[in-house]
């Protein structure tokens, strides 16, 4: 299944003219506040009239403005989950629960985990049962679509990373096109398959995730600290005296902190781009324990001192960021071959995602 | 058990005379009526004045606020010239459904639940506005149709307000005056409500404890009415749904 949106909408001294395509797999609707995610996510959902546009999920139409078709939100077969939750505090767990269906309900209970709150009153759950339960009632009505409208930015960093896994386990385990609003760069790297980048009420970039992210146009958009490409790895072995893994990237070896488990373990790790640092010639006597050789792809502005530079070793990307100082002193330019340092201690534990789901994304695309 | 029970009515019969019985049976079948009749009407009128957009939406609410603000002599008088048998409502009602209103209980029972109704608007007016609007989308964006919206979701969660409402509206039935004895008289055991019968006894030579020991059982009704609201909003706002 397949969502296509076409939308123009005026209000308030603002103009979102907004065209993409969510295929399966979770979709990244990525942008600042104000920029026009949850209006886009609104209008699918059927709560807010568009004055232009199209909307269809697969090969029904949910919304046409030429064909004068607007189907009424309880009819849209959509699965909206709010960033608020919304349960319905007058009912227990259970019925919120099947409020909208009881697809699946045995499997959607076992998977987020609900068994022993589904008695429970929503104003006794804490904020990230919250969010599950949310979930599965939207994941009951048997959606064709599922909308998650920031459903972490709520909940802080321990409540993020309990729910995390939940959502990683439904986007492989579903063939609904997840459309996922956030304007948090780890979450939307650890998440999604595709990100359709929305500035201003406008597209500016959309595509597989780690083409964006290793993309030196998108950088700016997900500002100078938080830009950074995804590297997919497999892990090699794990040195217990050092509590660092190694693992294996298409040319080379990098060393990442932590046990990231047995032989043969998929990774992906998000490198952010602050923390490359580029060099000439292959450095020695130095700590960085990983040097990455690689030809420079492109380099785009950024607003401010620095520049985006964009890299290729074999077929893992990376992203570094430098100032235009040091680009201009090295005389980087596309096509130079250079070597890429990363600091182990670089990159954050939580952008470091193991498991299945690596095969399953690369399959996907 | 027996003998409590015919002491329990001699108590009655020596407490107050067959025709204050009579007038207190009175006052709780029209304000029972009134308010039972009333409240899926007082509900819909509310969910319109606080959801509702649509052109006379002011006018609306000045008419449903109309009998708190008028004199109530005014309320009875247009009660009549509408609802008395020659009146074109008390007409249509009279051929519709055979019900007639002029100088009966039926008629107590509608002017009390005129006087009442702003009183029971205004309450569940209240509750509807303190609902999150936002549940109710999210009932929509689950399949829900407006209907199932309104009793799933707004209906349960204003509960509270509607007996509310409920009990503000009997209370005003119980003590209705003015439009009452301008539209249907005081007619012994058809439109004497207590109101009505205490100020019968008040004009009549040594009536006066006789009023006295009625305004005490309307006291007790009162307090009665309170109570089981209270108790009632208690245990649904406790979830004992």
């Amino acid at each position: 299944m397949t969502l296509v949106v076409s939308l123009k909408h005026a209000f308030d001294g603002f103009t979102l003219d907004a065209q993409f395509t969510a295929p399966v797999g979770l979709t990244a609707l990525f942008g600042p506040s104000g920029s026009g995610k949850t209006t886009v996510i609104n209008a699918i959902a059927g709560l807010l009239r568009p004055s232009h546009g199209r909307i269809v999920v697969e090969d029904r139409v949910l919304f046409d403005s030429t064909q004068r078709i607007n189907v009424p939100v309880a009819r849209r077969e959509i699965g909206y989950v709010f960033q608020d939750a919304r349960l319905f505090p007058h009912m227990s767990v259970a019925r919120n629960l099947a409020y909208g269906g009881q697809h699946n309900a045995g499997q959607v209970v076992r998977m987020l985990g609900l068994e022993s709150v589904l008695d429970r009153r929503p104003a006794r759950l804490s904020g990230g049962e919250r969010q599950r339960v949310a979930l599965g009632r939207a994941l009951m009505r048997n959606p064709r679509i599922l909308l998650l409208d920031e459903p972490l930015s709520a909940l802080d960093a321990p409540r993020k990373a309990e729910i995390m896994p939940y959502l990683e386990r439904l986007r492989d385990a579903t063939d609904v096109p997840i459309l996922y609003v956030s304007h948090d760069v780890s979450e939307v790297a650890r998440l999604a398959n595709h990100i359709v980048l929305l500035d201003q009420g406008q597209v500016r970039l959309s595509g597989p995730i780690d083409d964006v992210l290793s993309s030196t146009v998108a950088a700016p958009y997900f500002g100078s600290g938080e830009a950074g490409a995804v590297i997919t790895g497999r892990v090699v072995g794990y040195d217990g005296d050092d509590q660092l893994t190694a693992v294996t990237i298409s040319k080379g070896r990098l060393m990442l902190p932590g046990d990231l488990g047995p032989v043969g373990t998929l990774v992906r790790v998000r490198v952010p781009a602050q923390e490359v640092i580029l060099s000439l010639h292959r450095p020695t006597g130095m700590s960085a324990l990983n040097v990455i050789e690689a030809q420079i792809t492109g380099l785009g502005q950024e607003h401010g001192s620095g520049v985006a530079v964009g890299l290729q070793s074999g077929n893992d990307r990376l992203l570094a960021r430098v100032t235009r100082r040091s680009a201009a002193a090295m005389g980087l330019a596309t096509g130079m071959t250079v070597f890429a340092l990363i600091k182990a201690t670089a990159v954050p534990a939580h952008d470091v995602t193991t498991g299945g789901t690596g095969r399953d994304q690369m399959a996907r695309r | 058990m027996h003998g409590m029970v015919s002491r329990g009515s001699l108590w009655m019969a020596d407490f107050l005379g067959p025709e204050e019985w009579a007038a207190v049976w009175l006052s709780l079948k029209v304000a029972f009526w009134a308010t039972l009749i009333s409240l899926p009407f007082g509900v819909v009128v509310a969910m319109m004045l606080a959801r509702g957009r649509f052109w006379g939406r002011g006018l609306l609410n000045i008419v449903v606020h109309l009998p708190l603000v008028m004199p109530p002599v005014v309320t009875g008088y247009l009660l009549l010239l509408g609802f008395g048998r020659s009146g074109p409502l008390g007409q249509a009602f009279e051929s519709l459904f055979g019900l007639i209103f002029a100088f009966r209980w039926t008629g107590a029972a509608l002017a009390a639940a005129i006087m009442g109704f702003p009183l029971m608007v205004r309450a569940i007016r209240l509750g509807l506005e303190s609902v999150d609007c936002n549940l109710e989308q999210a009932a929509a964006t689950l399949g829900a149709t407006r209907l199932r919206v309104f009793t799933t979701i707004t209906l349960p969660l204003i509960l509270s307000s509607v007996v509310v409402g409920a009990v503000l509206g009997f209370a005003k039935a119980m003590g209705e005056f003015g439009a009452t004895i301008t539209f249907v008289s005081n007619i012994p055991g058809q439109t004497q409500t207590i109101p009505l019968a205490i100020d019968l006894l008040l004009e009549v030579p040594g009536g006066e404890p006789l009023a006295l020991r009625l305004a005490v059982v309307s006291v007790a009704i009162a307090m009665g009415a309170l109570a089981i609201s209270e108790l009632l909003s208690r245990r649904l706002r406790g979830g004992g749904l």
